[in-house]
C-alpha cells in the first residue's frame, strides 16, 4: 500500500514555474509520479516541460483531476495557496517552503480542519513524501532508498536520509518515509502519520526520528501505547542543545525542562518504544527487530 | 526574537494596554534629564534579555536626582549573568495594590493561541503552576475568532480577579490578544500586571517574542531585540544567512539540514567531544557559501577541529568538496579537519578532496568514524 502518496497520486504544483519548484518538479515527475499540472496566475496557459500551468486552484483541479497538492510558492503566499488547494478539493497538500509565519500556520490548521476535514496537510517547512518505487513528491532523494516494510515519519528531511540510507545498507527498504516538518504548527503530527502506518498492510516497523522542542514526540508515546501494535523504533536529536536557543528549526527550541531530548527519550521508552542513541543504533536496532 | 522590556511595553501601549510613561536611554546624563522630566519618584530598569534584574541590583527606586544619578551609574555597564547593561528604561513608579500574572502563547500541542492568566503576580509563573496550579487559568481561544470580551471576561472571573477590576483585566487581556496576533508574537506576556489604589490595571513588566519569520510584514521590528548584547559571530552569521549558534566546546561542526547538523552534535558528544558551535549551511553549499561557513566557525578562537558531516539530498557533495577546497586556498586554516560526504554526488565529492590532498583534512566513512576522528583530532591539537 504505502501511505499517502502512492500510485494513484495526481500531483499538481503550486510555484511551478520557480527554479526550486520547476527543478523538484521535474524531478518528482522523473520517478514517476504522475504531476497533472502547475498553479501561477501569471503563467497560466503555459507549460513547464508539457505539464500545463493554470492560473488557480480552483481550475487546476477542474482541468487536471489532481488530488494532490505540492505548495512552492514563497511563505508569504504559501498558507493561501495551501488552504485555495483543500478548498479546491485536493486531499493531500503538501507544504514544502519553509519559514511561513507560525501564525499563518495555526490559521491555515484551524480553517482546514473546520472547512475542509478530509483534506490532510503535511508540511509547511518538510521534505515531503516519498514511497518508494511508487511516486515521489517533495525534495526527498528518492535514489537512496527502496521499495520495503519500514515506514519512517520525521521532524528533520537530511536525518530522514541518514537513517533510511543505514538501513537501504543493510537491506532493508521502505513503505514510506514522511517528512512532517519542524515548525511549529505542522498540518500533520507524528501521531497523526503513524495511524496511517498502523493501518497500512506493507509497513512492518515504524522509524520515529524527532528533535527537541513541543510534545509531539511525548504525544507519539502515548498514542503508540495505546494503539500501536507494530514495532516502534525512536530518534531523538538535540540532546547537546543547550537551553533557550534556536537550533534552525524554528520548533527546535529548549525552552526549561520541557521538550528537551532526555524527556523525549525517556517518554518514548517508557512506553517500550526502543531510542537510538544515534542513526547508526536506529538502524540496527530496525534491523534486528526486523530479522526477528 | 525576544524583545527588551521597553521595548514590549511600546507594543503593548501601540495596542492600548495601559503601562506607565517612561524614556529608554543609555547615559547617566539622559537617566538623570529623563527622570527630571518624568517626575519622582522613578524606577531605574536594567534592559536586558535575563530574568531576576531585581536581584541582581538592576531595578531601583529614586525619589530625586541624586538618587537617580546613584543608580543609573551603578547599573549601567552591571553584568546580569552574563548580559551588560547597555540601556536603562527610566518610568515613573507605580502604586502596587495587587500583583496579577497575564500572558498568551501558542499551545504546540493543541494548535491553538493559549491565553493564562493568575491572581499570584509578581513571582515566577513556573512556581504558581507547580505550586498552586487551581490558581493559574488556562483558556484556548479559537484562532479563527479571536479573543472576545465575553471570553477574556470568564477568564477573569474563573481566575478570580477583585470583582471590581474584572471589567479593567478583561480589557486588558483582550489588548494583549491583539498585541499577539497583529504583531506576530510568539509569547506575550505581563508579569506583573497590576492594580493600582485607584483600581487601575496596569502591565508593570513586559516580556515579548517575535516571530523572526513574520519580518517581512513588520518592517518596524528590525529595530528591536537586543542588538548590543548579541555574538558579533552569531550577528556575521545572520547576515550571510547560515544559522550559526555558538557553543561552549572546542570542535567546530558543520552540516547541512538543521536536524542532521543536531544529531552530529549529540554523536560528537557521545564520543567525548565538546560541539563550539551548531551551523547549518542550509541546502545550496557552493564555493562562497562553504567558506563563509568556514571563516564563521574559525573565528571562535576556541576551535581546535573541524568536522563537515554531509548528506546530500539538495546539497552536492562535489559542490561542497569543491568550497573545502576554496575556503583552504583562501582561509588556510591551520586546525585539523574531518570530512564525511554522503548523498548526492558523493563519489565525486570524495575524489576531488582527495585528489586536492588538503593539508590536515582526513575523510570519513560514517558519521560516527567521523566523530571519533575529530574528537582525537581535537585532543591531539590542544
Amino acid at each position: 500500500m504505502s501511505i499517502l502518496v502512492t500510485e494513484n497520486t495526481k500531483l499538481a504544483v503550486a510555484g511551478i514555474t520557480g527554479r526550486e519548484g520547476r527543478f523538484h518538479t521535474l524531478n518528482n515527475k522523473k520517478y514517476g509520479t504522475n504531476v497533472v499540472g502547475g498553479v501561477n496566475p501569471k503563467k497560466a496557459g503555459e507549460n513547464v516541460e508539457g505539464i500545463p500551468v493554470f492560473g488557480d486552484w480552483e481550475t487546476t483541479v477542474k482541468e487536471s483531476g489532481a488530488n494532490t497538492a505540492m505548495i512552492f510558492v514563497p511563505p508569504p503566499f504559501a498558507a493561501q495557496s495551501a488552504l485555495e488547494a483543500a478548498a479546491a478539493g485536493c486531499e493531500l497538500v503538501i507544504i514544502i517552503t519553509e519559514g511561513i509565519p507560525a501564525h499563518d500556520e495555526l490559521k491555515l490548521y484551524n480553517t482546514v480542519k473546520r472547512d475542509y476535514p478530509n483534506t490532510t496537510v503535511v508540511g509547511p517547512n518538510c521534505p515531503g513524501i516519498l514511497s518508494p518505487g511508487k511516486a515521489n513528491v517533495g525534495i526527498i532523494p528518492a535514489s537512496f532508498f527502496k521499495p520495503g516494510n519500514v515506514g519512517v515519519v520525521s521532524r528533520s528531511g537530511t536525518l530522514t536520509y541518514q537513517i533510511g540510507n543505514e538501513l537501504a545498507q543493510a537491506g532493508f527498504g521502505n513503505s514510506s518515509i514522511v517528512g512532517i516538518g519542524g515548525d511549529p504548527v505542522p498540518g500533520s503530527s507524528f501521531v497523526d502519520i503513524i495511524e496511517r502506518f498502523q493501518n497500512d498492510d506493507e509497513t512492518e516497523l515504524i522509524v520515529l526520528s524527532g528533535e527537541i522542542g513541543g510534545s509531539a514526540e511525548e504525544e507519539a508515546a502515548e498514542y503508540i501505547a495505546e494503539h500501536v501494535t507494530k514495532p516502534v523504533v525512536g530518534y531523538i536529536a538535540g540532546f547537546t542543545a543547550p537551553e533557550g536557543k534556536q537550533m534552525g528549526h524554528a520548533g527546535a527550541i529548549v525552552s526549561g525542562s520541557a521538550g528537551t531530548a532526555a524527556a523525549k527519550a525517556e517518554a518514548l521508552e517508557s512506553k517500550g518504544v526502543r531510542v537510538g542513541r544515534t542513526p547508526t543504533q536506529v538502524a540496527e536496532i530496525a534491523i534486528e527487530i526486523l530479522n526477528g | 526574537m525576544d524583545l527588551l522590556e521597553y521595548q514590549g511595553k511600546q507594543l503593548f501601549g501601540k495596542h492600548g494596554l495601559e503601562v506607565s510613561d517612561g524614556k529608554a536611554v543609555t547615559t547617566v546624563e539622559d537617566a538623570v534629564a529623563a527622570a527630571n522630566e518624568i517626575g519622582y519618584p522613578v524606577v531605574v530598569k536594567a534592559q536586558v534579555l535575563m530574568g531576576g534584574r531585581g536581584k541582581a541590583g538592576g531595578v531601583k527606586l529614586a525619589s530625586n536626582e541624586d538618587e537617580a544619578r546613584e543608580h543609573a551609574t551603578n547599573i549601567l555597564g552591571l553584568d546580569i549573568k552574563g548580559h551588560i547593561t547597555r540601556t536603562l528604561w527610566i518610568e515613573h513608579a507605580s502604586d502596587i495594590e495587587t500583583e496579577y500574572y497575564a500572558s498568551v502563547l501558542l499551545d504546540r500541542s493543541a494548535k491553538k493561541p493559549l491565553v493564562m492568566f493568575s491572581t499570584e503576580g509578581g513571582i515566577e509563573i513556573e512556581t504558581v503552576a507547580e505550586e498552586t496550579p487551581e490558581k493559574l487559568i488556562k483558556q484556548h481561544v479559537d484562532p479563527l475568532v479571536g479573543l472576545s470580551k465575553e471570553q477574556a471576561l470568564d477568564i477573569a472571573t474563573q481566575g478570580n480577579a477583585d470583582e471590581d477590576v474584572r471589567e479593567g483585566v478583561a480589557d486588558a487581556l483582550v489588548a494583549l490578544y491583539t498585541v499577539w496576533i497583529e504583531e506576530d508574537a510568539s509569547l506575550a506576556e505581563i508579569n506583573p500586571l497590576i492594580v493600582t489604589p485607584d483600581r487601575q490595571v496596569k502591565a508593570l513588566d513586559a516580556k515579548v517574542s517575535l516571530d523572526d519569520n513574520a519580518s517581512f510584514r513588520h518592517p518596524d521590528h528590525a529595530e528591536l531585540g537586543d542588538k548590543a548584547n548579541l555574538d558579533p559571530i552569531e550577528v556575521k552569521a545572520a547576515e550571510q544567512d547560515v544559522v550559526y549558534v555558538k557553543l561552549d566546546g572546542n570542535i567546530g561542526i558543520l552540516g547541512n539540514g538543521a536536524g542532521l547538523v543536531m544529531s552530529t552534535l549529540d554523536v560528537v558528544a557521545q564520543a567525548g567531544g565538546e560541539p563550539a558551535n551548531f551551523l547549518d549551511a542550509g541546502g545550496g553549499s557552493d564555493a562562497a557559501k562553504v567558506t563563509q561557513a568556514v571563516e564563521i566557525i574559525l573565528s571562535n578562537e576556541n576551535v581546535k577541529a573541524v568536522l563537515f558531516n554531509i548528506f546530500g539530498g539538495i546539497t552536492r557533495c562535489d559542490e561542497v568538496a569543491n568550497g573545502l577546497i576554496a575556503a583552504f586556498k583562501s582561509l588556510k586554516p591551520t586546525v585539523p579537519f574531518v570530512v564525511r560526504l554522503d548523498g548526492t554526488n558523493d563519489v565525486e565529492g570524495r575524489r576531488i578532496l582527495e585528489e586536492a590532498n588538503l593539508p590536515n583534512v582526513q575523510a570519513a566513512k560514517t558519521m560516527n568514524e567521523a566523530a571519533e576522528m575529530v574528537v582525537a583530532a581535537a585532543k591531539g591539537n590542544s
